[in-house]
């Protein structure tokens, strides 16, 4: 009764919030021009490509997709074998398990005709999965705690997910362990099954199983007789050994029993099995309510994604089909850290202290930002200097065990997160090479703000640029700017300038406008001057710190010998800490 | 011959046929590569922004490649320019050094600055050398003129890469010349491409792009040569952006090094990837010629020389 009615309480859950969090999938808005798009053109959009899919030569694709990457996982293989060996004891065992051993009576009997769970090679095979699970969730451990893989994150989800696995094998092992040793589930089981009513022949067999089974009996205890132990053993052989393998064979289970023996009528006495069948079945049911809204929903969001983008390949998508993609890639990430151990720009994590720079850790705030949860102003800038800060090498979108294009993820919610108005200075780098590039292919939605954004944020801090007058007041220098510019100790060689204006004259940025300075503000050889005179506000609030090539030209022409582009190198640096530390609330760092 | 080759960010995402073509054409020249993987971003794209970010990227590449006792090959030239540009500061600045290897640490790294590093195009003139790439040519151009572009972040500062002369460079020309191929001259040779400031300052970008192709079109290339992916990726893909924006038709198409010089090695057509670039540039393959049709083709001219001259002194 407690079984059935928590069995289908549980599964009820589990199928409304299963449904539920599909249901997300197309209603959650990840990227640019997902907003527009309706729920139900993202729903009848996704039956119409998958029907299409499946109704064509692409379902082989489908097919070669769900062997390898979702069933043998290659995927994951190919990245480390190790992890490989631990996810596939631990979803190998658990699938078996739940096959042979939960779903038995569905499963089981309708397989193999004489299925009983006593007998092998079905004793066997249930510990031998569940011994299978127990090693991969050690392995999960040990390289989670003791290796500590580099940049693997371990949050609460994480640990949720190896602590219910564990639950799960440890009270079914624990289980089977304290009934071996239990004298009353000995006793049921010799008055139900074996058909001895004769109380010597009873103590005979109670005896051999002690003494060769481990069952605590609180009546007999060895020594015993040679003849006993021969006698209980024929017995065993007529009335049980059909019915019941030997316990051995359920081997770790016995194992814990040897190990409990000593306590053996303490745990039959405060009927610890039954404890433990509750704790194990529990475990079970809290484990299938709660696996939608936990890591575990990956086993369905993560084939999904697999199969998904293993026929969508390189293939241009309609905007529908990406958006609902992309909010289901959301919950396909399984926080594995694979992409953060790949990703090109790790080390500006050393510097910057944002855990966002990582992928693996970009998943989180995009999802809370896809379910429309309000981010505070500092969690929305870091999530965007997070997607920003990327050089778009597409090596997390390749290593992605769960096949998702991260790639594209960060490029959607990129754009979605620069329209929200907190300036971004990444943008002035050459870090928007890429933003450039994609501009025609996915129509970018004021393109050009982020980048006036930034520009004017910048030039907001440098007061004496707002000055109309063509003479500034007298000034003392700022002797604070030349210590600053200490970054490559190359950057203070201004010092030497002599204003013969050479910079300025192969500048091909300068020479490209017939009012340079209406277009840039201070040119080249005016910013090594004002750098001199600690005039900042004259250098950072020119253009032309940004419209810099990065050529070169300036500094190899130099006749003094003036670092010309590693000084206005270190002028951007600096003028990008001063705008984060004067004008906003800064993003934390260290 | 060996090096570690540093592909960076751009190459393996959207420049597939500048790998396959440098690793067909390095393997029939005798170089091995070494992959490392975790080799991460040079730094390049984030030096605006913060200096520190930059040098500890291109520290730790250097670390890693210093682990394996290999020196570094990149394909594109701002890791070049970075990656010497880190070099060269974490050799005369102690004090950076240190606070740099203090956080490679952390990973076990350290950088002592006992490699080098180098650019594909520098390897094939001083390390293999002229003469070693003419002995493994199997088909030479013919009529062929090319821009070459060298990129500035290899050319300068030439204190930092001592890549060529800064000023009058021949490396790069001499390399394209050992194709058959004639390297024309153009006033904007060493002019930058303008893709440092494609998506910060488009509009300036392009201006300086089509500044530059302009002048290479006019000073009569068929094709402008590009050795780092920035460049090409200006000159192939933006230029195509350019020439439907500015409305400009005649084209000046990029073909990247190692493209032209598998081309004349014969390097099997799958590697070199002509199709992938944005601007067409398969009808360069009508003009390559195997060495009995050059000799047809000089008998031809002479026998018509001949021809002439005897008719000159008939009449």
């Amino acid at each position: 009764m407690f079984l059935k009615v928590s069995l289908y309480i549980s599964l009820f859950i589990f199928l409304i919030a299963l449904i539920y969090k599909v249901s997300t999938w197309f209603r959650y808005k990840v990227g640019i021009g997902a907003a527009e798009i309706p729920t139900s053109t993202r729903f009848f959009s996704a039956v119409r490509g998958i029907g299409s899919t499946i109704f064509s030569v692409r379902i082989l694709t489908l097919v070669k997709v769900f062997v390898l990457d979702v069933l043998l996982q290659f995927r994951i293989l190919r990245e480390d074998f190790l992890r490989w060996i631990m996810h596939i004891f631990i979803y190998g065992g658990f699938m078996l398990l739940l096959l042979m051993h939960a779903l038995d009576k569905y499963v089981s009997v309708a397989i193999w005709k004489n299925y009983y769970s006593t007998i092998n090679p079905f004793m066997f095979l249930r510990d031998l999965f569940g011994a299978f699970v127990i090693v991969g969730v050690l392995i999960a451990i040990y390289r989670r705690f003791i290796l500590r893989v580099p940049r693997l994150f371990s949050n609460a989800m994480d640990i949720y997910a190896i602590l219910i696995v564990a639950v799960i094998m440890l009270s079914g092992i624990f289980l089977e362990a304290t009934k071996m040793v239990a004298y009353s589930d000995y006793k049921r089981m010799a008055d139900e099954y074996s058909g001895l009513s004769d109380p010597q022949e009873l103590k005979s067999l109670e005896a051999y199983w002690v003494k060769e089974f481990g069952v605590v009996s609180p009546n007999l205890t060895g020594p015993f007789d040679e003849k006993v132990l021969q006698k209980g053993k024929e017995l065993h052989e007529s009335s049980c050994e059909s019915c019941h393998a030997r316990p051995q064979w359920a081997f770790t289970g016995y194992g814990a029993a040897r190990v409990l023996s000593p306590i053996g009528l303490g745990i039959d006495r405060a009927h610890l099995p039954s404890v433990l069948w509750y704790i194990h079945i529990l475990a079970c049911f809290v484990g299938l309510a709660y696996l939608p809204f936990s890591k575990m929903f990956h086993i369905f969001a993560s084939s999904v994604s697999l199969l998904a983008n293993g026929v969508i390949g390189k293939e241009k998508l309609a905007p529908a089909n990406r958006a609902t993609l992309q909010a289901m890639e959301l919950d396909a990430c399984t926080h594995c850290g694979t992409c953060s151990l790949r990703c090109s720009v790790i080390m500006a994590f050393e510097e910057m202290m944002n855990v966002n720079i990582f992928p693996s850790e970009k998943i989180a705030p995009l999802k809370a930002l896809a379910s429309g949860k309000a981010l505070s102003p500092q969690e929305l800038r870091r999530i965007q200097e997070g997607v920003y800060l990327c050089s778009n090498c597409y090596r997390c979108t390749v290593v992605c065990p769960a096949g998702i294009n991260l790639q594209d993820l960060w490029f959607s919610a990129r754009e979605t997160l620069l329209q929200r108005g907190y300036p971004e200075f990444l943008v002035l780098s050459p870090l928007s090479f890429y933003r450039g590039l994609m501009k025609e292919e996915t129509v970018l939605k004021d393109y050009e703000k982020p980048l006036i954004q930034a520009r004017e944020a910048i030039a907001a801090q440098c007061d004496l640029m707002k000055k109309t007058e063509k003479v500034l007041p007298l000034t003392s220098a700022n002797r604070t700017l030349q210590s600053g510019l200490n970054l490559s100790a190359q950057a203070k060689t201004f010092s030497v300038c002599f204003g013969c204006q050479t910079c300025t004259t192969v500048c091909p940025v300068v020479g490209n406008y017939e009012n340079p300075q209406e277009a840039l503000g201070l040119l080249p050889h005016q910013i090594m001057h004002a750098a001199g005179l600690g005039l900042r506000d004259l250098a950072f609030g020119s253009n032309m710190i940004w419209d810099c090539l990065t050529c070169y030209q300036c500094q190899e022409q130099c006749p003094q010998g003036v670092h010309v582009t590693d000084v206005l190198y270190e002028l951007k640096n600096l003028a990008v800490k001063q705008v984060r530390e004067k004008a906003q609330a800064p993003i934390e760092r260290k | 011959m060996e090096f570690a080759l540093f592909l960076g960010c751009t190459i393996p995402a959207r420049l597939n046929q500048y790998e396959s073509s440098s690793r067909a054409v390095l393997k029939k020249l005798g170089v091995g590569l070494v992959d490392i993987r975790e080799f991460n971003c040079c730094g390049y794209p984030l030096r605006n922004i913060d200096f520190k970010v930059f040098i500890l990227s291109s520290a730790r590449n250097l670390a890693l490649a210093e682990k394996k006792n290999l020196n570094v090959m990149t394909l594109c030239k701002c890791c070049y320019g970075s990656l010497k540009k880190a070099d060269v500061l974490m050799k005369e600045n102690a004090s950076l050094k240190k606070e740099v290897n203090a956080t490679l640490e952390k990973e076990g790294l350290t950088y002592e600055g006992r490699i080098e590093v180098k650019h594909l195009l520098s390897v094939l003139h001083k390390d293999i050398g002229i003469e070693a790439i003419k002995e493994k040519i199997a088909l030479t151009f013919k009529g062929l003129k090319i821009a070459t572009h060298y990129g500035c972040h290899a050319l300068r500062p030439s204190q930092v890469v001592g890549f060529d002369d800064p000023v009058a460079p021949t490396l790069f020309d001499q390399l394209v010349e050992a194709t058959g191929a004639e390297s024309i001259e153009w006033a904007m040779k060493l002019e930058c491409c303008g893709a440092p400031l494609w998506g910060v300052n488009d509009k300036l970008s392009m201006d300086l792009t089509l500044k530059k192709l302009t002048d290479g079109k006019k000073s009569g290339a068929d094709y402008v040569c590009a050795a780092c992916p920035y460049c090409h990726i200006q000159f192939d893909k933006v230029q195509k952006m350019i020439l439907s924006q500015r409305n400009v038709n005649h084209p000046l198409p990029s073909i990247l090094y190692t493209q032209l010089l598998g081309m004349s090695m014969g390097v099997e057509k799958k590697s070199l990837g002509l199709e992938m670039n944005e601007i067409p540039i398969s009808r360069i393959e009508e003009l390559l010629k195997t060495e009995a049709e050059l000799a047809e083709e000089r008998e031809f001219a002479e026998q018509k020389e001949t021809k002439e001259e005897t008719e000159s002194k008939k009449a």
